[in-house]
């Protein structure tokens, strides 16, 4: 590192040195001869023009090409196919405009830099030329626009009834998840009943949360839809699954929802890369404090059939945590012993200690 | 009119005159009316605050391109912000992030670039002696200073400045229990806002009435050289949306201090669930955006303005297509109104109001195309001159092209979802916004630098100054699309615990050491700046041979700018190279009956007009001449 502190501080020098040097050519040449356009400075800032179009532009396709794999995120939902296409579907497009544009106005530079006997045309209107490139990008944007919309419309269409739904909290500086469990309804939540265990604020009063677990990560099954209901409980948060193509804000006090089809297993993707080490990875993109840069979890897609073992496997989240069966009313009881799958003999015994 | 001319005499016979009517150091330089210099005034300020901002880049740009460097270097400047292990403090890089993004926005291409433009060029330029509301102006200028004072200050206290994120979103901002920043750092954002929004509409106030009361006899708006229009249009769009921002941020302390809640609702925050019930973070961002998207905007048509002047100047050529520019700056200027929630695509909105968004944010592509295309054909069979005014200008028309078109990506909400806050809007707007605003600023600077100061900047250190500037700008934003195609989240303090963004190590690194490189060219552009301010080269009247009405005045003009009568206009600005004419310009001053030799065949029976303009302007002057005695 202080390699690169010595390489700054030399540059700086030069810079420095290079300054001291124009002072003394400045001071000499003070109020002697004035600039004019047919210095020879003119016609390399024109040749510069064209030098910076034709590197730059060979520097860009390069780059393009030697980091494409780096920037090609893996997809692994319908819907992120469907949005990579319509990105490069753009890129097309944009790139194409790019390129022309770019290249006239330096080549244009270059050829038209100043020459003594040339005069400039005084050429200040053409109403054909002017309707052409306004019909032009009308028409492609008109494109784009209707292509977009579609693709929209389909990804924030109402999520399918048979759905998986995961609950996903942001709060400062996790993401926390809960999952329906076998009756397949999120029980109700009231962010006064927050503490540090029960960090949901889950309503113990609903019998919907009695088999809700909470598990460390998040599990989803291949080709089936999912609905995620996201929700933060201090500041604003963002969901962001990278390779889901999946983005949306989890706003304290406005529930806030997504839904899409992971189409590859965590171990379909780990044999494409070639990386064994691969995991979808769950982020946030909403600026939140001091620790927004870790607020990370980890999201493993199975076959249908592992998840469904996955999920009975979870012990619930009230089983973890049986000291709240006392929150549960008394008529309740017994089906929260049932549905969170309590062993009725401990239950008693921690009863007995409240 | 009186004191005006009086003041020009004081200019001219400097040491024989009455002490009376001599300006103190206080009134002349200070709490000066004259627009001329509180132009200056808001070009100094504003340098002095890109160079704080662009060092605070420089600062968390270490950060994200050499994540394992020892900071310890930093810690006589930053103090407790390096941590002892010589590593950056993550509450104190979003203050950097944050920061930066404030400075740029509105102190530097807001205050910086209207505040010194619209100032030096509205009166020159459409012949006035001076802003409408001199005294308006002078507050103007005060109240940005003030608001500076509060900003800066905000530096210095224990819990740091506001950090998070320019777009200050609650409930981050509004709880002091989310971040040390959001305590006294974001109350003193506040304020100092409150007072940057003062100052914005006064000034803006002023270049209005200026501009539709105190044109010249002959300015009419079809005469107007662009860069009036751009900076009318900008300051119509000022006054609109500021006082938006302005209720927004009332409603935000209303929350923080005084228990509302307008932006709460079901919080638990710090072992406490807080009472607050009922309100909406998204109202914010619907209020801030509405502000905050025509203020992109009110950056970069300035800038737009500026360029076209100088482009025509410079190519020798008058701008092409005069009336498709104006009308696509209005296009612009209306549509910046109604494409704000594309900010929010992905906030929970309603996806319909999202399509809505998108379809109105893409249609702005078409006048953006227009004013391209406009900006190369005037380039085409032209004979271009590349002073370094023209060199930025060319460089902001790259930069226009290549942020612009990023911008059909983000504005497709389909595309968004994946885009939204990662390094691709980083790179996105800086070019479009930042880098071509900026380099609108620094065109605007060494074109009329010899107006400002009677002096010339070095020509060559400009030139070296634009190539570095300019390189370095595609390779720190260039390769950053990749980044952000990879998806890297913004306002990221380090990636490391992601393998999704765990590459591009090198690259971030590359990107660090251009952003260095760029800063450090900017020492060569200040250098040549104060240096040529007292030991450059004496100016010409008009060194760039250019139209507009400023360069009609003295190499130095004084108070009230025209020492005699103000020139009258006779043509629009652009008569560049006109077939006939024994010179490649013709300023807007010179009537249609003195160059017979070039003139067109509807120009011709102008030429009767102009003589009964020239006795009615007679008997305007003896209007005036009696309210004088008066």
């Amino acid at each position: 590192m202080n390699n690169l502190l010595i390489g700054i501080g030399i540059v700086l020098l030069a810079l420095v040195i290079g300054m001291l040097y124009k002072v003394s050519t400045m001071m000499s040449v003070v109020s002697k001869k004035k600039e004019n356009p047919e210095s020879t400075s003119n016609d390399v800032n024109g040749i510069l023009m064209l030098s910076f179009l034709i590197i730059g532009g060979i520097m860009a396709w390069v780059s393009a090409y030697v980091y494409f794999d780096d920037y090609s995120l893996p997809v692994a939902s319908d819907h992120g196919v469907i949005t990579d296409q319509l990105f490069w579907v753009t890129m097309v497009i944009t790139g194409l405009a790019f390129i022309i544009t770019q290249i006239l106005l330096f080549y244009f530079s270059f050829r038209y830099r100043y020459k003594k006997e040339s005069k400039a045309s005084f050429y200040h209107d053409n109403s054909k030329l002017e309707l052409i490139w306004t019909l032009v990008p009308a028409v492609v944007m008109t494109i784009l626009v209707l292509y977009g919309l579609n693709v929209w419309n389909n990804i924030t269409d109402t999520a399918p009834a048979e759905s998986e739904v995961v609950e996903i909290m942001g709060m400062q500086f996790a993401w926390k998840v809960r999952y329906p469990g076998s009756d397949d309804q999120l029980g109700t939540y009231d962010y006064r009943k927050i503490d540090a265990s029960n960090m949901f604020g889950m309503d113990l009063t609903d019998k919907n949360s009695f088999d809700d677990f909470t598990p460390r990560e998040i599990h989803l099954p291949k080709g089936q839809p999912v609905l995620f209901k996201i929700r933060a409980r201090d500041v604003l948060h963002s969901v962001y699954a990278p390779h889901f193509r999946l983005k949306m804000d989890a706003v304290p006090g406005m529930p806030t929802k997504f839904w899409f089809v992971p189409n590859k297993t965590t171990a379909e993707v780990r044999a494409e890369t070639g990386n064994n080490d691969f995991n979808f990875e769950l982020a946030c993109t909403e600026i939140c404090g001091s620790g927004h840069f870790t607020m990370k979890m980890l999201i493993v897609v199975d076959e249908p059939e592992e998840y469904e073992k996955w999920k009975k496997e979870q012990k619930t989240w009230l089983s973890n945590n049986p000291e709240y069966l006392t929150q549960v009313p008394e008529d309740l009881r017994e089906l929260a012993l049932l549905s969170s799958g309590i062993d009725p003999e401990a239950a008693k015994v921690s009863e007995a200690t409240f | 009119m009186e004191t005006a001319e009086l003041n020009v005499a004081e200019d001219q016979q400097h040491d024989a005159h009455d002490e009376h009517h001599e300006q103190g150091f206080v009134s002349k330089y200070i709490f000066s009316t004259d627009h001329k210099t509180i132009a200056k005034q808001f070009l100094l300020t504003g340098i002095f605050w890109a160079v704080i901002g662009g060092l605070m880049s420089l600062v968390f740009r270490l950060q994200l391109g050499f994540p394992d460097m020892n900071l310890g270097w930093l810690q006589p400047i930053l103090g407790g912000w390096i941590t002892t292990t010589g590593q950056l403090d993550t509450n104190f890089y979003l203050a950097l992030v944050t920061m930066h993004g404030t400075i740029m926005v509105f102190f530097v291409l807001t205050a910086g670039l209207s505040g010194t433009f619209s100032n030096f060029l509205i009166p020159l330029q459409i012949g006035a002696r001076d802003m409408a509301s001199g005294f308006m102006n002078m507050l103007s200028y005060w109240f940005f200073f003030a608001s500076s004072v509060v900003m800066f200050v905000s530096f210095f206290i224990s819990t740091g400045p506001a950090s998070g994120g320019w777009v200050i979103y609650p409930p981050l901002s509004a709880l002091p229990q989310a971040m040390p920043g959001s305590g006294l750092g974001m109350t003193l954002w506040l304020i100092s806002m409150a007072l940057f929004i003062v100052s914005t509409l006064l000034g803006g106030i002023n270049y209005i009435t200026t501009v539709i009361n105190m044109r010249t006899d002959g300015m009419s708006f079809a005469r107007l050289p662009l860069t009036i229009w751009a900076f009318f249009i900008t300051a119509v769009i000022g006054l609109l949306s500021f006082p938006v921002l302005l209720s927004a941020a009332l409603l935000l302390i209303l929350d923080r201090s005084f228990g509302t809640s307008f932006y709460l609702s079901e919080i638990y925050i710090g072992g406490e669930a807080l009472p607050n019930m009922g309100g909406s973070p998204i109202l914010f961002q619907h209020l801030f955006w509405f502000l905050g998207h025509p203020e992109v905007y009110i950056v970069l048509l300035p800038s737009l303005g500026i360029t076209s002047e100088i482009i025509s100047t410079n190519s020798r050529k008058p701008i092409f297509g005069y009336k498709a520019m104006v009308g696509s700056m209005l296009g612009i200027g209306f549509l910046s109104f109604i494409v704000w929630a594309h900010h929010m695509f992905v906030t929970g909105m309603n996806p319909f109001l999202g399509s809505i968004f998108m379809l109105l944010t893409l249609i702005i592509a078409v006048p953006s195309a227009i004013k391209v295309f406009n900006y190369i054909t005037t380039l085409w069979r032209g004979n271009i001159v590349f002073t370094p005014a023209m060199l930025f200008s060319i460089g902001l028309v790259s930069f226009f092209i290549a942020g612009g078109l990023t911008g059909i990506f983000l504005g497709n909400s389909a595309l968004d979802i994946q885009l939204h806050d990662t390094y691709f809007v980083v790179a996105h707007f800086h070019l479009v916004m930042g880098s071509a605003a900026f380099f609108g600023l620094l065109a605007g600077v060494y074109h009329w630098f010899p107006k400002m100061f009677g002096r010339m900047m070095d020509a060559k250190l400009g030139y070296v100054h634009f190539w570095i500037t300019f390189i370095g700008i595609y390779l720190i934003f260039f390769p950053m699309h990749y980044i952000g195609i990879a998806g890297f989240p913004r306002r990221y303090y380090s990636w490391t615990n992601f393998d999704a963004f765990s590459t591009f190590a090198d690259l971030n690194a590359f990107i660090s050491i251009a952003a260095i490189m760029t800063f450090a060219a900017q020492l060569i552009f200040l250098f040549n700046f104060f240096w040529s301010m007292f030991r450059g080269r004496k100016a010409e009247a008009n060194p760039w041979k250019s139209n507009t009405l400023e360069w009609t005045t003295p190499i130095n003009p004084g108070h009230g700018n025209w020492p005699g009568d103000i020139p009258k206009v006779y043509r629009w600005p652009y008569d560049y190279s006109k077939p006939g004419a024994p010179d490649d310009y013709i300023p807007q001053h010179i009537p249609y009956s003195e160059t017979p030799e070039s003139n067109l065949p509807h120009e011709n029976e102008l030429i009767d007009l102009e003589v009964k303009q020239e006795d009615e302007a007679i008997v305007i002057n003896s209007g005036e001449d009696a309210e004088n005695k008066e």
